[in-house]
């Protein structure tokens, strides 16, 4: 009888402390590092574009969103932003939206760059980091992507290929 | 289950070495003269059934053994992550699986590739940790419950095995043991023993709580790792970086946009001669005038932000405070706390150039580029404008040659200006950099003159807040605790029983066998009493190397 009562008091604590461990390791190695965690709703924010427009991300709820955070002196950002060009009018008639978050650059780099590159799809800049530190971007380039109901569904950082980012659009097609 | 019946009638655990009431050695010792106290002789549970799983785990986690292994590795793991910088000490913006290579060579590469790059903060380490903490639990479940029982359950009465097992033991003929018994009883109360008396045997114990001490430390410990696991609970810990610079007014990370700061000004200041206390004359002298800081500090005004948050919307803010945060004197609000951590001084703000003719020298106005927020065209009046093409914050030539910025920071900034002028109708272009100017398109009539920088200083601040503090505080007291009970206390018991007419004693103490030898000297002092002879000592005496005792 007592070793019964011994077996269970031991399974009990056992279990206590692997619950400890696993609660730990779980939230230091398995959930983002970022504030916003997939499966979270994405936080909203309020920008203006290059032409002044304000871009109000829950304005988008009923679409999907590709959220790109970006700068131009960032070469794996450099190097997907032809990509996203390229797709962007395939897929937002199929209502999936690109918005390309810049972090805080001056507007005349923001827009030779889009110049040079003939970007379609609407810039917004984040002058005083608030939407930064909102999705606590760390590296760029960093990739939200949500769906129709502002729900975040991946975080993406790093650079894509042009199949990665096609894959990504497809995922979020509302 | 198997329980040991012992002659005195107690029932003890099995695995027991010696009877909880009376002492009587339970196991064949053969020849071995000593008892080994440790524990009491108690039955470790642990060690007596492995039959299920969770037993042999639990078995597997009371090993002091294995307890020690986990300590070691974690130390000589812990010894390692020093060899090289961690990874959040490296340059932010240089790969790092590159940067270990270069700087380390094969030793860097290899150190990279095991991991120790972000030693502290990988799961195995964190596991090690955990893992000693699962350790010291069981450990002390293990060995505290059967101790506190056996302690709790001794005999005045000891059986004759045990007491001659004892290291300090003698036996001595008195005349009138009633007599010595009583002044002994009386002795030993006033050196505060707590004295036991049962068939006229004396068991007169001090200091008993002494041997909870490394209980008490171990659940110190264990507060001390539940509030660092507390840390990866979202909320509970934030430590942010942030930069501002003078005049600007930033969102303090880690508040959820709720807080914002300005920076009214940085101030640096140094001991200079002539200015400061005359004591500081010699030591001024030896590093230099102006090279020792005295103060650092940020005069900044703290917003809350009212309404609702919306990242990137203009903020309503309502002012809380003016404070001069300096270096150990953070800002602090809500739970949080602002440190002065780092500076910048002298950054570049906006850049003058005058237009100017080359070979005249004559000027026609002035342009100043915010080199945060440049304009695209500057009018000068009476024809002459200047255009800016391209502007590179942080200017490096890139891998195709080409010019361009290595950050958003203007650190080295450089311009691409187009200049117009009456007789200059297509334009004029120049590139501009700190201290090199290229005419891309052959020889200009006209040139951008340097004409003035201004700058600004950034303040660096940590943003801090920690609701585990207390608990690793608490952790800490109790550890410290802990400690100080089991080193400066020792448990001594002396036991004094008449056999056969004869007065046997027997002494035994955790640790300080020397304090424990004193007091019986005094005890024992003029009632014919002789002392006992430490066994322990004799045998080494003897020439034939002692086992050595038990002191947990």
């Amino acid at each position: 009888m007592k070793k019964q009562q011994r077996l269970v008091m031991r399974t009990t604590i056992l279990l206590v402390l692997l619950a400890a461990i696993v609660y730990t390791i779980y939230t230091n190695f398995f959930t983002e590092k970022t504030a916003v965690a997939v499966g979270s709703t994405a936080p909203d924010f309020v920008l203006a574009d290059l032409e002044g427009n304000e871009h109000r991300l829950s304005d988008y709820r009923g679409k999907g969103v590709f959220l790109n955070f970006w700068g131009t002196w960032c070469k794996p950002c450099e190097r997907e932003m032809p990509y996203m060009n390229e797709l962007y009018p395939i897929y937002k008639k199929q209502g999936v939206e690109i918005l390309a978050v810049n972090v805080g650059e001056p507007e005349l780099n923001v827009k030779k760059f889009a110049e040079r590159f003939g970007l379609e799809f609407p810039i917004v800049i984040d002058r005083q980091d608030q939407v930064l530190n909102a999705y606590n971007v760390g590296p760029l380039p960093t990739t939200f992507l949500i769906d129709k109901n502002g729900e975040v569904k991946q975080i993406i950082t790093g650079t894509m290929t042009k199949d990665d980012i096609q894959r990504h659009l497809e995922s979020i097609k509302p | 289950m198997e329980q040991v019946k012992c002659e005195c009638g107690h029932v003890n655990p099995h695995g027991t070495a010696f009877c909880e009431s009376c002492g009587k050695p339970l196991v064949d010792l053969g020849e071995r003269p000593l008892l080994d106290m440790r524990y009491e002789g108690s039955a470790r549970r642990s060690q007596t059934y492995k039959k299920t799983i969770i037993d042999q785990i639990w078995a597997f986690f009371s090993s002091v053994k294995v307890g020690v292994a986990l300590i070691v590795i974690t130390l000589v793991a812990s010894a390692i992550g020093t060899i090289f910088p961690q990874q959040m000490y490296i340059p932010p913006n240089v790969d790092p699986a590159e940067y270990y290579k270069q700087q380390y060579g094969w030793a860097g590469k290899l150190y990279y590739e095991l991991g120790f790059n972000n030693l502290y903060g990988s799961w195995w380490y964190i596991l090690l940790i955990a893992l000693i903490g699962v350790s010291l639990v069981i450990c002390s479940l293990d060995r505290v419950i059967p101790l506190y029982r056996a302690l709790k359950r001794q005999g005045v009465k000891r059986h004759p095995h045990f007491l001659e097992r004892q290291r300090l033991f003698g036996v001595s003929h008195v005349s009138d043991l009633d007599k010595t018994m009583a002044v002994l009883k009386e002795r030993l109360a006033a050196r505060r023993y707590h004295v036991r008396e049962e068939g006229g045997h004396l068991l007169a114990e001090k200091g008993r709580f002494s041997r909870w001490g490394p209980y008490v430390n171990h659940i110190g410990l264990i507060i001390f790792l539940i509030g660092a696991m507390l840390r990866s609970v979202p909320g509970m810990y934030t430590d942010r970086v942030m930069w501002i610079p003078e005049g600007e007014t930033k969102e303090i990370p880690g508040t959820n946009g709720r807080y914002f700061l300005k920076s009214e000004k940085f101030i640096f200041e140094t001991y200079e001669k002539g200015k400061d206390n005359e004591v500081f004359n010699a030591a001024i002298d030896r590093v230099g005038n102006g090279m020792i800081a005295k103060n650092y500090q940020t005069n900044v005004v703290l917003y809350k932000r009212v309404g609702p948050v919306i990242p990137g919307a203009k903020p309503k803010l309502e002012k809380v405070k003016e404070y001069p945060i300096r270096v150990n004197e953070p800002l602090k609000f809500d739970h949080y706390a602002l440190y002065q951590v780092d500076f910048r001084l002298n950054e570049p703000k906006a850049m003058s150039f005058q237009l100017a003719d080359k070979q005249s020298g004559k000027t026609f106005g002035t342009v100043t580029v915010d080199l945060y927020d440049p304009k695209e065209s500057y009018n000068l009046g009476h024809g002459y404008r200047v255009e800016l093409l391209s502007y590179f914050p942080d200017f490096e030539f890139d891998e195709d040659g080409n010019p361009s910025t290595k950050s958003r920071v203007p650190n080295n900034p450089a311009f691409v200006f187009k200049m117009y002028a009456p007789d200059r109708p297509k334009g004029e272009v120049s590139f501009v950099a700190i201290r090199q100017t290229i005419e891309p398109f052959g020889d200009n009539k006209y040139k951008m003159a340097f004409a003035g920088l201004q700058t600004r200083n950034v303040s660096g601040l940590t943003v801090r807040r920690d609701f585990t503090l207390w608990i690793l505080g608490l952790g800490g007291v109790i550890f410290m605790i802990g400690l100080i009970q089991g080193m400066y206390w020792n448990h001594r018991r002396i036991w004094v029983q008449r056999i056969n007419g004869e007065l046997w004693i027997a002494a035994h103490t955790n640790k300080n066998w020397f304090g424990l030898k004193n007091e019986l000297r005094r005890l024992l002092d003029g009632t014919g009493v002789a002392m006992p002879t430490d066994r322990l000592e004799e045998e080494k005496q003897a020439g034939q190397g002692g086992q050595a005792h038990g002191t947990a």
